[in-house]
């Protein structure tokens, strides 16, 4: 049996491993219609016209949409964070009076092969009065729409945040010590691109789409609401999927189109997005630029922290809404006391892909720039910056830390933690005292070699609550239906192994249902680490509440009282020595025309707090300025780990994430707003070259008091505060404190740094 | 992420392969191993009416030859026939170090000598190779088969002395024999990216002195170079870090660096510099 705890191999692998898997490329219905998107090739212009005749004519091509053709679907809506003023700045399906980025869905064409469809594409005339773009997002604002909207501005928003006297905290400082930071334009790049397919059976009256990830729920809802259906007549459907990262199934244009299409052309649509058009459409993240003033006292204490910071949003607001400014806002403090804050946080829009979350959104840019600004409290007190971290941690005894302000609509309220205990164990651990000597030993012989170190705090967890169904069947066959979505993490193992933990089955009787609308009256989905601690802990109450339906039929059966059962190894005893086994159990339900069966549902209104320690070692190329990364480890406390494997799987593959954010990927664009990295030439991911063997320490010394499990979420830790300890290491690694104020640490930024040129 | 249309040829022999090319003409296009060729059509950046694939050629896969006599390629060789080469000495040495930069080990499989040469990436090792070694090409069309030295073949970014009937169909590689030194150096954002710069270096060291030396640099402006001038220079120096420093300062005003996303004209001009370097030091090693 694999209950919890257990390092149990992952039951969804088998299809994958033996290439079965049915991704949304995988996906075809007879008689289907491929859709191709022509997209703007410039990044701001007034959209005069788009002349699709040449298009039209070519055999094979079905229809060609433009705006004129969906004028009367709503913009795509938010699905978090509703911030006042940004409902002007959301998405329409197609652009109607102008584009704004490069990429920007002008038209839709659809042809009865996919070869035919790009032909087409590529003869759709967009006339475009080309303006000048808004690239930077500390520039004034700007119109964001002159002729249709005079007025409106490119900030829709300002987030602020705050509590304690800030005012106090700088007059009573020892000294105030400033930092500008800036994090790049990155974002999630899973290894399968979007893609869905929409069968509409007219029979029933039933459109679906497959290909759904994420959030298939509220995607059913708002894809409902846009195109003016009853949602019982929606339903979503998810297969396998390649990575998710916070952009995958998300609500996109793309997926809009598709279902409208199968519904007007009377025949399924399937869309595939190629790599470019990813790189193009899917959601950027990060790009962030902070300006943080600390007041300190003389041990390095944060007194206060003021900051103003910058969102580059790109040209519209999607389904995320403010989430990510609001996210950076109210957690930028992390594992400090800090007792006075006060930020404000801009949203800007730019002539840019738009942005939305990616794996620890709003949490990789804060960590980035906090972490820098404990490392320069350090410099500029003379001060060894692990006793800075140290002096400014939140103490156990303070738990649970109230910090006094909201995010995402619930208060931040710290539930659990032993920071000085991590930081201790975490030090010893790596040995990281040999470490620093090992390198200034290597410094010493001509080698520019640093250890770095970075403090986070995760969130995890978010609510509001979510559903789980079991049941058993006669046969031993038990089945886990879950509003949940797996985006690759490993859910259906997780699940079985809670599951395990309280019916002691084994897991690989256990079906675990995920991504399907019409199973389950509601599911919020996976995102926010969110999928082990509330489904996990309704999969626990509903475990306990089939186990108690079983036991009083148990009791029945064996003639006695249901407490004076014991229940070992799936089978329960009476004291006089009868026994009879779960599955028996579910047989004798069955018998009688039922079902061994029992809902839980599992609400919080507060999100977890895992934490956390970055360290890395980095070797440093003076003279061309490139980094190799020789030694990285993630110290995380869970609370308690389900599978350890499966954490150690997240940890590692969020740090590769977070490597390349912190030293190769970037979305850059030229001064006309034409995006360069456009393809994986340009836009590098790292690979197993650039990534070292990912070193884990895994803790379960503070469970979260919140959950019936104790758990916090393990799948964004490993990437919080990469960017953060490799900056610090290399500057380590020069002897140059606070050098590194930037990412992604590109060679040609640190050659520019290191020869002051 | 689709390609245009076009029309497929698959030629059995040379010569048949010449008469298809020479029918199609200028909207024919060669397929060899096709690393560079199909992603440029998928993204539509290429869009040849014809292709004429080569890979049934099976006469254009060979390699003879050694590092005494030079070394004859033939155009279809995969990169990977050189991870351990069918010959010894300096050559053969200098050949599989330089075939483990190229792009990644599924892209060697398949990838060819030929291609590469064809294609002339400015960041193309195997172009380094030819220009600094001093390669000849043969390229073959219905008319016959002509020779051009390397130095004539590679004419800027993408292009070369091939016309557009034309099909480079062998290179010979000069002798490199016992008692030369090869350094290679390149530098790139990841390892298998294309190079932000490289050097590749051979030297005889006799008595303390520099006696014969071959310098090349890639990835740093339109095409390969070999630097003769800063050949002349290292003749006759002792093999020392400022010797090959005071190079390195000489390649650089030698060539004219071209800037990209990941490099300006400084910083590239500085990587020059660097590489050179590196490349020496190894060879003298």
């Amino acid at each position: 049996m694999s209950g919890i705890g257990v390092p149990a191999r992952r039951l969804e692998d088998g299809p994958l491993l033996r290439g079965e898997g049915r991704f949304a490329a995988d996906c075809n219905a007879p008689g289907q219609l491929h859709m191709r998107v022509v997209r703007s090739p410039v990044a701001f212009g007034r959209l005069l016209g788009v002349d699709a005749g040449e298009a039209s004519t070519l055999p094979g091509v079905v229809a060609v949409w433009t705006a004129a053709d969906v004028a009367d679907l709503p913009p795509i809506d938010f699905r978090m964070t509703r911030i006042e003023g940004l409902a002007p700045f959301r998405q329409r399906v197609l652009a109607a009076d102008y584009v704004r980025y490069v990429g920007d869905p002008v038209a839709v064409v659809f042809a009865t092969d996919a070869y035919v469809a790009e032909d087409a594409a590529d003869l759709v005339f967009c006339d475009i009065d080309e303006l000048d773009p808004v690239l930077d997002p500390l520039a004034d604002p700007s119109p964001f729409m002159p002729e249709t909207q005079p007025g409106l501005l490119s900030e829709p928003a300002v987030v602020r945040k705050g509590y304690g006297d800030i005012d106090a905290a700088f007059a009573a400082a020892h000294r105030v010590v400033e930092l500008t930071v800036r994090v790049g334009r990155h974002s999630g790049v899973p290894m399968e691109t979007r893609g869905a397919l929409a069968v509409h059976d007219a029979a029933r009256d039933i459109l679906t789409m497959h290909g759904a990830a994420k959030v298939p729920h509220y995607n059913r809802d708002a894809i409902a609401r846009m195109l003016g259906r009853d949602r019982e007549r929606v339903q979503l459907s998810e297969g396998h999927v390649g990575g998710g990262f916070g952009i995958r199934g998300e609500l996109y244009p793309e997926d809009v189109l598709v279902c409208l299409a199968a519904l007007r052309l009377r025949t399924p649509v399937k869309w595939v997005e190629d790599r470019r058009e990813h790189l193009l459409a899917a959601n950027h993240s990060r790009d962030q630029t902070h300006r943080l003033r600390a007041a300190v006292d003389a041990r390095g204490f944060i007194l206060g922290l003021d900051a103003e910071f910058f969102t580059d949003q790109g040209a519209y607001v999607r389904t995320h809404g403010g989430t990510v400014t609001d996210l950076a806002a109210g957690l930028l403090p992390g594992p400090y006391v800090i007792p006075a804050y006060r930020v404000a946080g801009h949203v800007r829009l730019t002539n840019k892909t738009p942005a939305g979350t990616y794996r620890a959104p709003g949490r990789y840019e804060t960590t980035f720039a906090r972490e820098r600004l404990v490392d320069r409290i350090g410099a500029e007190l003379g001060l060894d910056p692990i006793e800075v971290r140290r002096v400014n941690l939140i103490p156990e005894d303070a738990m649970p830390f109230h910090r006094g302000l909201d995010t995402l609509g619930t208060h931040v309220v710290h539930d659990s933690g032993r920071y000085h205990d991590l930081l201790d164990r975490t030090l010893a651990h790596v040995g990281f005292d040999d470490e620093r000597k090992r390198a200034a030993e290597r410094r010493s012989a001509g080698e520019a070699v640093g250890v770095g170190l970075g403090w986070f705090v995760e969130k995890s967890g978010l609510g509001p609550k979510d559903l789980v169904r079991i049941s058993l069947a006669g046969d031993g066959r038990l089945e886990i239906v879950t509003g949940v979505a797996s985006i690759g993490q490993g859910v259906e193992t997780a699940l079985a192994q809670i599951c395990a933990e309280t019916l002691h089955l084994p897991i690989e009787t256990m079906r675990v249902v995920h991504g399907q609308t019409d199973r389950i009256a509601y599911g919020m989905g996976a995102f926010a680490s969110r999928v082990t601690v509330m489904t996990g802990s309704a999969v626990q109450i509903a475990s306990a509440g089939l186990l108690a339906t079983a036991r009083a039929a148990a009791a029945t059966m064996l003639q006695a009282a249901p407490d004076a059962l014991g229940f070992d190894g799936g089978v329960f005893a009476s004291p006089a020595g009868a026994s009879v086994s779960l599955q028996a159990v579910a047989a004798h339900f069955e018998a009688s025309g039922k079902v061994l069966a029992a809902e839980g549902e599992f609400a919080a209104d507060h999100m977890n707090y895992p934490y956390g320690i970055h360290i890395a070692r980095v070797r440093v190329d003076r003279e061309t300025g490139g980094v190799a990364v020789e030694r990285f480890i993630v110290a995380y406390d869970i609370g308690r780990a389900v599978n350890p494997l499966l954490v150690e799987g997240q940890i590692a593959g969020a740090c590769a994430q977070g490597i390349g954010g912190a030293l190769f990927e970037e979305f850059v664009y030229d001064e006309g707003g034409q995006p360069l990295a456009a393809s994986f030439v340009d836009y590098l991911m790292p690979t197993c070259h650039e990534v070292p063997d990912v070193e884990t320490f895994l803790r379960e010394d503070a469970p979260s008091p919140l959950n019936p499990l104790g758990v916090k979420g393990a799948g964004e830790g490993g990437i919080t505060a990469v960017g953060a300890a490799i900056a610090a290491a290399i500057d380590d690694a020069l002897g140059r404190p606070g050098l590194v104020s930037r990412l992604p640490v590109s060679p040609a930024r640190l050659h520019a740094l290191i020869s002051g040129r | 992420m689709k390609p245009a249309a076009f029309a497929y040829l698959a030629p059995t022999t040379l010569g048949e392969a010449l008469a298809m090319l020479d029918g199609v003409q200028d909207d024919g296009k060669v397929l060899a191993g096709g690393q560079s060729l199909v992603p440029a059509m998928n993204f539509r950046l290429a869009r040849p009416a014809t292709l004429v694939d080569l890979n049934g050629l099976s006469e254009l896969d060979h390699v003879s030859g050694d590092s005494d006599r030079g070394v004859v390629i033939g155009a279809l060789v995969r990169h990977a026939a050189f991870h351990a080469p069918p010959f010894e000495g300096p050559l053969a040495e200098l050949l599989a170090k330089v075939v483990r930069d190229i792009a990644h080990y599924p892209i060697r499989q398949r990838g060819t000598f030929g291609g590469s040469l064809a294609h002339a990436d400015p960041a193309s090792e195997w172009c380094l190779v030819a220009a600094t070694l001093g390669a000849t090409m043969h390229l073959a069309s219905v008319a016959g088969t002509r020779t051009v030295a390397a130095a004539d073949f590679f004419r800027g970014t993408f292009t070369t002395a091939l016309a557009p009937n034309e099909i480079l169909v062998r290179v010979d590689l000069p002798p490199l024999p016992a008692g030369w030194r090869t350094g290679f150096y390149e530098f790139s954002r990841r390892k298998g990216d294309f190079a932000l710069a490289m050097a590749l270096a051979t030297l005889q060291i006799d008595g303390g002195a520099i006696r014969a030396v071959r310098l090349g640099v890639g990835g740093v402006s339109d095409r390969p170079r070999r630097l003769e001038t800063v050949e002349a220079f290292l003749a006759g120096k002792p093999p020392t870090p400022a010797t090959f420093a005071e190079a390195a300062e000489l390649a650089r005003g030698a060539v004219a660096v071209t800037a990209d996303i990941h490099a300006s004209e400084a910083y590239r001009s500085d990587l020059l510099g660097t590489v050179v370097r590196r490349a020496l030091a190894e060879a003298a090693a």
